[in-house]
């Protein structure tokens, strides 16, 4: 089923929570609303469940105006942040549930009701649990519950709402690959939240990156990343040095030094005006002599080579703290010690210049 | 290591030494006993002490059993009656904002802070034989003050915040998320409220009917303020105990207190146990609140 939001804005209080957003979801897309907390997404959620009523605009399901439609009759399965397990029913109960309070004439036999609970169990692969108790589940088991009571009633669309965020790193990882796997199996139009760049990243065929109510960018994982749409997506999606200098006459100054810089992706590009500069890290290379206008002088404050990368940090001339990010081959033959003088030359950039 | 100072044993840093424990243990346990155990053993050995014959035949009779009568059938109306307000404020003010939220709460807290005397006042006061309510009722033959009418509602006033009270903050602490859950999942108002909103509260909405029910049995003051006295017919036991002691009929007074006694016994018993089940239930929410904190 396609989703339609068109013009939908909802306030809380003073508090704009949604600001006017449109925004189309295909049939049986996997779609991440990106952001951080209180940019309005698990509002944008919410208002799609017809958990919240927006105060303009208007959901469309498969082109049809929803606004009229209760909760229970939209179809939408929705996995909450802290998986909202029914806490004083087992877990077979637990997935029973939406089946059982279906009205007398259309529900299923007792026996089909148990043949489903357990084919879905069977499908999270936590069959051996049915007759546990919620409170006697890891986080991982219990949202795993979560996603088939959800399952159960054959939803149209499944929201999900930071369905990993209460998890630890690696459970995670694992639920978002399961997660993935299941989505090419059934298809089902899915939207997800998460302030988690990198699982948006893995996970979604397309991202909407939200800020302060109103979306920023949607994309696919290779647009938003390679090609933000402006600085606060390019900031957001990564690690990222910001520098602030100035832009006068084309030329680029920070601090005092003015640096020539290659492969720069500008975003408008007065001749002047504020200027801020996006490297990120790993595009940072250190090198010990200068060469030209294109490398500026740092001082190495600190080293941490635990990790695939090791990750030096250090001070620019002009005071801004820098990050890069290494291979421990370079590492190696640099000798780098905390103290050293050394040159930065960026090997990529964006350029966001602002006029003044 | 020779010349090592010898240490006196080791106890926790934070454990009081052992005469300030035996001390306050022994001073917590004289109290229990003159404030608590001497007492409630008096009772009986009071109510017994002209035989257990005259115990039973002073609760046999027809005045007395009229008095328990009464005040089963007042605890029966305003225990249920209490229980399902409690559980509407509770929701009501769990789950909602509505201005005029905060001047519920403190409305709910009123027979709390005003003495059970000026409670069975104000029902004298508004519904009383020469006030204008009470004329009207009297002239369509209903007589509330100095009746049984006037003891259900004085019972109900001085009780109503005990449910509400006890289910407030475990509503609250419960949250709406399972709620939310189980209206997209297709359930109706009703299914919900009895399949996951009632089992989420049924241990703190027994504690509280326990309460409440105590309190609907033993309340004093209101209702001897709107009861009028009439043996046989307005008297709860309470009342009836006071009849009897002012009488000198202590062995009868005793023994019609007895039951008011093992009545106090049973709610505690059964606060203790219920008590336990209340707490395990907000303690595993503490510990969610914790882990979603960290």
């Amino acid at each position: 089923m396609s989703i339609e939001l068109r013009n939908i804005s909802k306030k809380f209080g003073d508090f704009v929570a949604v600001d006017k957003i449109n925004l189309h979801i295909e049939t049986g897309e996997l779609v991440a609303l990106l952001g951080l907390s209180g940019s309005g997404k698990t509002t944008l959620l919410r208002i799609i469940a017809g958990l919240e009523t927006p105060d303009t605009g208007e959901v469309l399901f498969h082109g049809e105006d929803a606004s009229g439609v209760a909760v229970r009759e939209r179809k939408v399965g929705f996995v909450f942040q802290h998986y909202a397990l029914f806490r004083h029913m087992t877990v077979f109960e637990n997935v029973a549930f939406g089946l059982r309070v279906i009205t007398r004439r259309a529900r299923p036999a007792e026996a089909e009701i148990a043949r489903r609970v357990h084919e879905l169990l069977k499908l999270v692969q936590l069959d051996f649990l049915a007759d546990r108790y919620p409170s006697q589940l890891s986080g991982g088991q219990r949202q795993r519950v979560a996603l088939a009571r959800t399952l159960a009633v054959e939803p149209k669309v499944l929201l999900l709402d930071e369905p990993f965020g209460a998890l630890d790193a690696k459970v995670r990882q694992e639920l978002r690959r399961w997660l993935r796997r299941l989505h090419d199996e059934i298809k089902i139009t899915s939207v997800f939240v998460t302030h988690d760049q990198e699982e948006a990243l893995e996970l979604a065929n397309r991202i909407v990156v939200m800020n302060q109510g109103h979306i920023e960018q949607i994309g696919s994982a290779e647009e938003v990343y390679h090609h933000p749409a402006n600085a606060f997506v390019y900031n957001f999606l990564g690690n990222v040095n910001l520098f602030h200098g100035r832009i006068e006459n084309g030329r680029v100054f920070l601090g005092d030094t003015a640096v020539e810089l290659e492969n720069t992706h500008a975003h408008a590009h007065p001749e002047t005006g504020k200027a801020i500069l996006y490297v990120r890290p790993h595009l940072l290379e250190i090198v010990m002599k200068p060469n030209g206008k294109q490398t500026f002088p740092a001082t190495v404050k600190s080293i941490n080579p635990a990790g695939p990368q090791v990750k030096v940090e250090l001070v620019a001339e002009w005071g801004d703290m820098v990050q890069v990010e290494i291979d421990h081959e370079r590492y190696q033959a640099l000798h780098l010690e905390p103290g050293a003088n050394v040159f930065l030359r960026p090997k990529e950039q964006k350029l966001f210049v602002y006029s003044i | 290591m020779a010349g090592q100072p010898q240490r006196e044993p080791k106890r926790p840093g934070t454990a009081d030494p052992p005469m300030v424990r035996i001390a306050l243990i022994a001073i917590a346990l004289v109290f229990l006993a003159l404030f608590l155990f001497i007492p409630v053993i008096a009772v009986f050995a009071e109510a017994l002490q002209k035989g257990i014959g005259a115990y039973f035949a002073a609760i046999a009779d027809p005045e007395a059993r009229a008095a328990i009568r009464l005040t089963l059938m007042t605890a029966a109306i305003a225990v249920p009656l209490n229980v399902t307000f409690g559980i509407a404020a509770s929701w009501a003010i769990a789950r909602f904002d509505f201005p005029g939220k905060q001047t519920l709460l403190t409305l709910i807290d009123i027979p709390f802070s005003v003495s059970p005397v000026i409670s069975g006042m104000l029902f004298v006061l508004l519904l009383g034989a020469r006030t204008p309510l009470g004329g009207f009722l009297a002239d369509h033959g209903i007589r509330v003050i100095f009746a049984e009418p006037g003891i259900v509602l004085a019972t109900i006033f001085v009780t109503f915040p005990l449910a509400a009270r006890e289910l407030i903050p475990i509503m609250q602490a419960v949250g709406s998320e399972e709620e939310e859950a189980a209206i997209v999942l297709g359930a109706g108002g009703w299914q919900m409220f009895f399949r996951v909103t009632l089992p989420n509260v049924k241990w703190g909405l027994l504690y509280g009917l326990v309460l409440c029910n105590a309190r609907a049995m033993g309340e004093f003051g209101a209702v001897s303020v709107v009861s009028g006295h009439i043996r046989g017919h307005t008297n709860t036991m309470p009342l009836y105990v006071e009849i009897l002691y002012n009488d000198y009929q202590f062995a009868a007074a005793f023994a019609v207190s007895s039951l008011l006694t093992m009545l106090a016994i049973a709610t505690l018993i059964a606060k203790r146990f219920l008590g336990r089940r209340v707490v395990p239930a907000k303690q595993e929410q503490d510990d969610l609140a914790i882990k979603v904190a960290a």
